[in-house]
């Protein structure tokens, strides 16, 4: 078998832990003063070159761990988001509040599900509110024609993501990848033009009256949280798999990855459904929390903000991923004075994330590369 | 039909004028200047802004006027588009393509929402609107407003494809889409070369800002977004990287939304577009006129 993208994705053992960090004890002796030396950059370069350093330094692989950095590749780090998130309505349960937590665990999911397309696999998805999109309008007309719980959807709701992940990522995926970002945009709107156009969907109002999943609203809050730490554990897990490690490969170097056997068009495909799946399923959360969808949810503005949540925290960083969508999804509560000036503040952002920090707040190190480092020295 | 025809043939210009930029952008330095777009929406408030500043208009005036407003316009797109390649993207050349790719989504981001904190979220009416009087020809409705800016896209097609087969720039700027490293040992001095193609593109993107803002009448700081996608569409039906393919992919595109609008209703249009975007690129991915000429710009 050559392709890894036909073998299921087998966990390795290791910590079950969210975070993708390296499980295997720290590299060697730090030395004592990070950032003087840099064990990993061409021994011919001063150290602190600081003059004619890149202007792009690739991911934060080459250097030693710093304190910080050692903090947070903590293997309870995960654990102890998740307390947070379960203590949280303890010290705030207004249902205002309870609302709020509630979007924005959903969207972690959202950016736990598209950190696998664009974190792991280096493809650029545009359009990944279509995904929600897809999810909640499949789980809500069928739970409301026909009087079906909503749990009963999900089966369906699986069917229909895969689908339209098939159908939009088979054909733009043997293509470069810069078309499949703007394809994507297409279909992001296509989806959401769609859902405004059909009868079934309701048109520009939407669908309402979708059925709960919990009773209250803390229930319905502890069932998100669970339902979302188990995706973000999922996509961490996936991540360190064997089709993960192919979709880091294919991202690094896609002809490499060819060359070795990488059946890249099966992994980038693969990566792609995953994200579908975990999009439409964070879509049924978002259409039994609000309890109605309608095409304005799913804007390219949507798929925009949870992209930012992705480069933001870190691609490929699940923990860094988590932290950026929380960030994201309640800093409007923060900024509401600056609501005008919000997303073009956002949009700086992305350039200068892009420019000076492209690794993200929170980087992810692999364990691959924390080998290699110590290959080096 | 001919008026289907005409209004496709008419629409399809203005895509076509968009899809230059993008599709130039692209051959030379193989980004996709997702901000494109957005550089014609901003082409439409500079015009704006401009015709406010030279006062009121006389309906009389307003065609030299439009005129002149619009070179006015693509010097100062042009020279946003070149702002927006030194900042956002030359750092970047030679980056990950995904970091190029978020940082085109960050500089649309930015020139939407800094278009919306400046000129307000509401549509602006423009000073100036093209109506006029119809004319009939063979069974379609046509106004001399539109002939004129149909006239007025026809001439800036030409002239760029002049200006890329024939001149020394535009032979450095083939140079450079075939293998910037080896142009660059050849003396063309490559950075100067690609402000120079985004100055030319982010032109013409402007002028058809300002040729949508007269004849539509409306514009707001999102008119860029769908235009930019139907633009990209244009790209790849004719060809990406490859000028007459554009060309031809735009007015194609322009035809084909005429026709399916005509089909299916006004709502499906854009739908419409985006799946003739993916059956293309599952069809054939390099475009209409992509594999003939080699020679990409």
């Amino acid at each position: 078998m050559k392709g890894p993208g036909a073998g299921p994705a087998s966990p390795e053992p290791g910590p079950a832990s969210p975070e993708p960090g390296p499980a295997s004890p720290e590299p060697g002796p730090a030395s004592p003063e990070p950032g003087a030396a840099r064990p990993g950059a061409d021994p011919g370069s001063p150290g602190p070159d600081r003059a004619d350093a890149p202007k792009v330094r690739l991911r934060g692989t080459r250097r030693p761990p710093t304190r910080t950095s050692r903090l947070l590749q903590n293997r309870w780090a995960g654990a102890a988001g998740l307390l947070v998130a379960l203590l949280a309505p303890f010290v705030n349960a207004t249902p205002y509040a309870l609302s709020i937590m509630t979007s924005a665990a959903i969207f972690v999911m959202l950016a736990a599900g598209l950190n696998i397309v664009v974190g792991y696999c280096g493809l650029l998805d545009l359009g990944y509110a279509a995904f929600l999109a897809v999810g909640a309008y499949t789980s809500g007309v069928l739970a409301t024609r026909f009087d079906l719980p909503l749990l009963a959807t999900v089966p369906a709701v699986l069917v229909v993501t895969v689908l339209a992940g098939i159908v939009i990522g088979a054909p733009t995926l043997r293509l470069r990848s810069d078309y499949l970002a703007i394809v994507t945009l297409g279909f992001g709107e296509i989806i959401r033009i769609t859902a405004n156009n059909l009868d079934v969907t309701g048109g520009p109002s939407g669908i309402y009256g979708i059925p709960h999943l919990a009773d209250g609203p803390v229930a319905f809050y502890y069932l998100t949280v669970a339902v979302v730490s188990l995706a973000v554990l999922g996509a961490a897990r996936l991540g360190r798999s064997r089709l993960g490690r192919a979709w880091r490969f294919v991202r690094e170097d896609e002809d490499a990855a060819e060359a070795t056997g990488v059946n890249t068009y099966r992994v980038k495909l693969a990566a792609y459904i995953a994200g579908a799946i975990w999009g439409g399923l964070a879509g049924v959360l978002f259409a039994a929390h609000l309890s109605a969808v309608s095409p304005a949810s799913f804007t390219f503005l949507q798929s925009a903000l949870v992209l930012m949540a992705v480069v933001l925290g870190g691609m490929g960083s699940v923990p860094g991923v988590v932290l950026g969508a929380i960030v994201i999804s309640l800093l409007p509560e923060v900024l509401r004075d600056l609501a005008d000036y919000r997303f073009f503040l956002f949009g700086v952002l992305l350039i200068g994330f892009m420019l000076l920090r492209p690794q993200g707040l929170w980087p992810a190190r692999s364990k691959e590369a924390l080998r290699s480092e110590e290959a080096l020295r | 039909m001919t008026q289907l025809v005409w209004n496709g043939l008419f629409v399809g210009s203005f895509y076509a004028l968009v899809a230059l930029g993008y599709s130039m952008v692209y051959g030379i330095i193989k980004l996709l200047n997702f901000a494109h777009g957005d550089l014609y929406m901003l082409g439409a408030f500079t015009g704006f802004a401009v015709l406010g500043a030279a006062g009121g208009v006389t309906s009389a005036a307003a065609l030299p006027l439009l005129l002149a407003v619009l070179l006015a316009t693509m010097v100062i797109t042009g020279l946003a588009g070149v702002v927006l390649e030194r900042v956002a993207y030359r750092p970047l050349r030679g980056a990950p393509r995904l970091s190029l790719l978020i940082t085109a989504v960050g500089a649309s981001f930015a020139l939407e929402y800094g278009t919306r904190a400046v000129a307000g979220a509401d549509p602006r009416v423009y000073p100036v609107r093209l109506g006029g009087t119809p004319l009939e020809v063979l069974g379609a409705r046509l106004t001399l407003q539109q002939l004129v800016l149909t006239a007025v896209a026809v001439v800036l097609m030409i002239g760029l494809n002049l200006l890329v087969t024939r001149t020394r720039e535009g032979r450095a700027m083939r140079a450079i889409a075939l293998d910037p490293r080896t142009s660059a040992l050849m003396g063309v001095d490559v950075n100067a070369v690609i402000s120079r193609t985004f100055f030319l593109g982010s032109a013409l993107a402007g002028a058809a800002g300002v040729m949508a803002g007269a004849y539509y009448g409306k514009i707001d700081f999102l008119m860029g977004f769908l235009i930019g996608l139907k633009a990209f569409t244009a790209a790849v039906i004719g060809g990406i990287g490859n000028i007459p393919g554009t060309m031809l992919g735009g007015l194609l595109l322009g035809l084909l939304e005429s026709f399916g609008t005509f089909w299916l209703g006004g709502e499906w249009r854009d739908v419409f577009a985006f799946g003739v975007l993916i059956l293309f690129l599952t069809v054939r991915p390099t475009g209409l006129l992509g594999e003939r000429v080699t020679e990409r710009v």
